[in-house]
């Protein structure tokens, strides 16, 4: 076990894989030679050279392209999307293409590509780069979308997305990327397997990236007796292990940082609703952020961003009276 | 039963195999567009009649090995490539024998032992993955190349810059050839476009470009060799603009009939078939009687690729979740 940073953690998976792998190139604004703007291809450009580690023009539909192609080639490139908002310029190269080579080839093509971007909001990066945009890619058949919430599970989940022979899109929240964790390089693990990080007996609370850690602290807060599932793969998502969680709890709570509608959540509560119904003692219900863009504005963002006090007051609800909480600019009567 | 890979071959150096591969993509047109109008199709085409020359003239420069990004104008480039009238028909008529096993149409031709990459039916979106592919060239020091093929109307969107872009600072393997049609879509280039030259765009990216009649086989391979042979040297990147001609509207539905009067009649003086007769003649390898004799042998093969498409079984439902993912080996 090492002590290291989630961004760390980045690094040292891409290191791992490249240095196992020479298949495993690198490529994306500012990665080289300024080692990624997040510090998240550190050592890499030295360690592996300019032909493996690449800076690109601030280009993202020509190298998420590239990609695709490279990929189809037979190298198993890894690219970084700086802010998540910038797919957007590159999303029909994803989507579109990279997705659907392997099913228009009859599988006589492979597409093993990376798409690593940083997401979410609480750093006061703005409406534009603020976004977490799961919604974006997790409705592509062919993609498949990771985000991890820890160290551990940023390493072992990168170095599964490098060897997988799929396009994935792998999602950093960025507030994450300081935080410490204990990271064992040994540890394996598996592309559409949740974790369950915490067992109770009273409410499933499922959450991904950055959210988990809000969840982890609202349980201790609320002090109710909790799943606590790491959804870590959102596509494919472990229907499994959230429906046997949710058989044993009778509840089930979603955190997510997304906007209220059209949120992945929803599709975890629906599968939940109809192939778990007879056990749910309350309905099931989501936390989100509320349908407007992210607010510049500290004290707003903090309030955009469900927080630990919010799902404590939720899971309290829930547990000691099957009550169903409000979103709080609904309760506020500040929006409907 | 020729493979894909053998009718490729099969073009290699023999004049009148090129000769007799356009008249296939003609008539396997001309049949296209009939089964359409009779409604035994369904969906969409794109006809590539007047563009036979510049498929030929890319099958017959790049290797099987090379790679091809093309687009859902994709008939003829397939079976320039070498996929057979009943490969490529069964594709079109959705059957499970069809080059994509019938999930792809008319729009997504492919086949890897020729190098043909799934066609795009996205404007621009082939340019990207033609560079990843000659980037991965580079980077396993192989020398082959990756080619896009679009049309006129694609060089206004940003796939084509950044991709030219791109190619340009990595001097990538990569060539890019403009199908110069004269109509995107619906539009007459210069509605869309303030240059009548667009491979002039290449000099923003200080690469090389040619323009070429794309109606002349003879010529298209020569500027392509030219491109090929820069890009194989470790030169970078070419574009390649072949001023061609599109004889049909753009899709099924369309009836070009904002066509200014006697443009069409101007170009199809300019037939790459009847250009391509005219020199074989005059080579004194072909004559009246020979070109009867082919004519016959071509309306017959794709009459019975015809047939044998329509006879041909539906994919199953279970094939329709194949190939979503890749299944890893446990």
């Amino acid at each position: 076990m090492t002590a290291m940073r989630f961004r760390q953690a980045i690094v040292t998976a891409l290191s791992d894989e490249m240095e196992s792998d020479e298949r495993v190139i690198l490529f994306g604004e500012d990665v080289a030679a300024a080692e990624g703007v997040f510090k998240t291809s550190e050592g890499l450009f030295d360690k592996f050279g300019p032909v493996r580690v690449r800076d690109t023009p601030i280009s993202e539909m020509a190298f998420t392209g590239a990609a695709v192609g490279a990929a189809m080639m037979g190298m198993r490139p890894v690219i970084e999307i700086m802010f998540m908002e910038f797919l957007g310029v590159a999303l029909d190269q994803l989507v579109t293409e990279g997705a659907k080579m392997h099913y228009l080839s009859k599988g006589e093509y492979t597409v093993p590509m990376v798409v690593r971007a940083s997401c979410g909001a609480g750093l006061g990066f703005g409406t534009q780069h603020s976004q977490t945009l799961e919604n974006w890619v997790a409705a592509t058949p062919g993609l498949k979308v990771i985000e991890p919430s820890d160290a551990q599970s940023a390493y072992s989940l990168l170095r599964a997305a490098i060897q997988d022979e799929n396009p994935v899109m792998f999602l950093e929240s960025r507030i994450l990327y300081a935080e410490r964790g204990e990271v064992d390089t040994s540890l394996k693990m598996e592309i559409g397997k949740a974790r369950v990080l915490q067992e109770g007996s009273d409410v499933t609370v499922v959450a991904l990236g950055n959210m988990v850690n809000v969840a982890r602290d609202a349980i201790a807060d609320a002090k109710v007796s909790a799943d606590l599932v790491d959804l870590a793969t959102l596509v494919p998502w472990d229907r499994e292990t959230v429906l046997n969680s949710v058989k044993k709890t009778g509840r089930l709570i979603v955190v997510e940082e997304s906007p209220w509608s059209g949120g992945w959540g929803s599709e975890i509560i629906s599968t939940a609703t109809t192939e778990a119904f007879s056990a749910l003692k309350c309905a099931p219900f989501r936390i989100t952020a509320p349908d407007v863009p992210v607010p510049y504005n500290g004290t707003l963002e903090a309030r955009y961003i469900p927080s630990a006090v919010h799902v404590s007051a939720a899971l309290k609800a829930a547990v000691e009276s099957n009550q169903v909480l409000k979103p709080w600019w609904i309760t506020e009567g500040v929006s409907k | 039963m020729m493979t894909s890979l053998e009718r490729r071959n099969a073009l290699k150096g023999n004049e009148l195999a090129w000769y007799e591969r356009m008249l296939e993509i003609r008539e396997f047109e001309r049949r296209t567009n009939e089964l359409f109008a009779a409604g035994l199709i369904r969906g969409t085409t794109h006809l590539c009649v007047g563009q036979e020359a510049l498929d030929i003239g890319l099958a017959t420069t790049l290797n099987p090995d090379d790679v091809l990004a093309a687009t859902y104008r994709s008939h003829g480039v397939a079976l320039a490539f070498g996929l057979s009238s009943h490969s490529v028909m069964a594709e079109i008529m959705g059957k499970a024998t069809g080059c994509a096993g019938g999930v792809g149409g008319s729009m997504h031709m492919c086949d890897s032992t020729v190098g043909l990459l799934p066609t795009s039916a996205i404007i621009g979106g082939g340019m990207p993955i033609a560079v990843g592919a000659a980037l991965a060239f580079q980077v396993q020091k192989k020398k082959n190349v990756g080619v896009a093929l679009f049309g006129d109307a694609a060089t206004n969107i940003g796939a084509f810059h950044e991709s030219l872009n791109l190619a340009a600072i990595w001097k990538l393997p990569v060539i890019f050839v403009i199908d110069n049609n004269v109509y995107g879509e619906y539009t007459r280039i210069d509605l869309s476009t303030p240059i009548e030259d667009l491979h002039l765009r290449a000099a923003s990216y200080a690469m090389p470009s040619i323009k070429v009649d794309g109606m002349d086989v003879y010529a298209v391979q020569a500027s392509m060799q030219e491109a090929v042979d820069r890009a194989r040297r470790g030169d970078g990147p070419t574009l390649v603009e072949a001023k061609t001609y599109r004889f049909s509207g753009h899709s099924r539905a369309d009836q070009a009939l904002y066509r200014p009067a006697g443009e069409l009649e101007h170009w199809q003086k300019r037939d790459p078939i009847l250009l391509t007769e005219q020199a074989l003649i005059k080579k004194g390898i072909l004559d009246q009687a020979k070109i009867e004799a082919m004519k016959t042998k071509i309306v017959n093969l794709v009459d019975s690729a015809i047939t044998q498409a329509q006879a041909d079984p539906e994919p199953s439902a279970k094939d329709m979740f194949s190939n979503v993912f890749k299944e890893m080996r446990k």
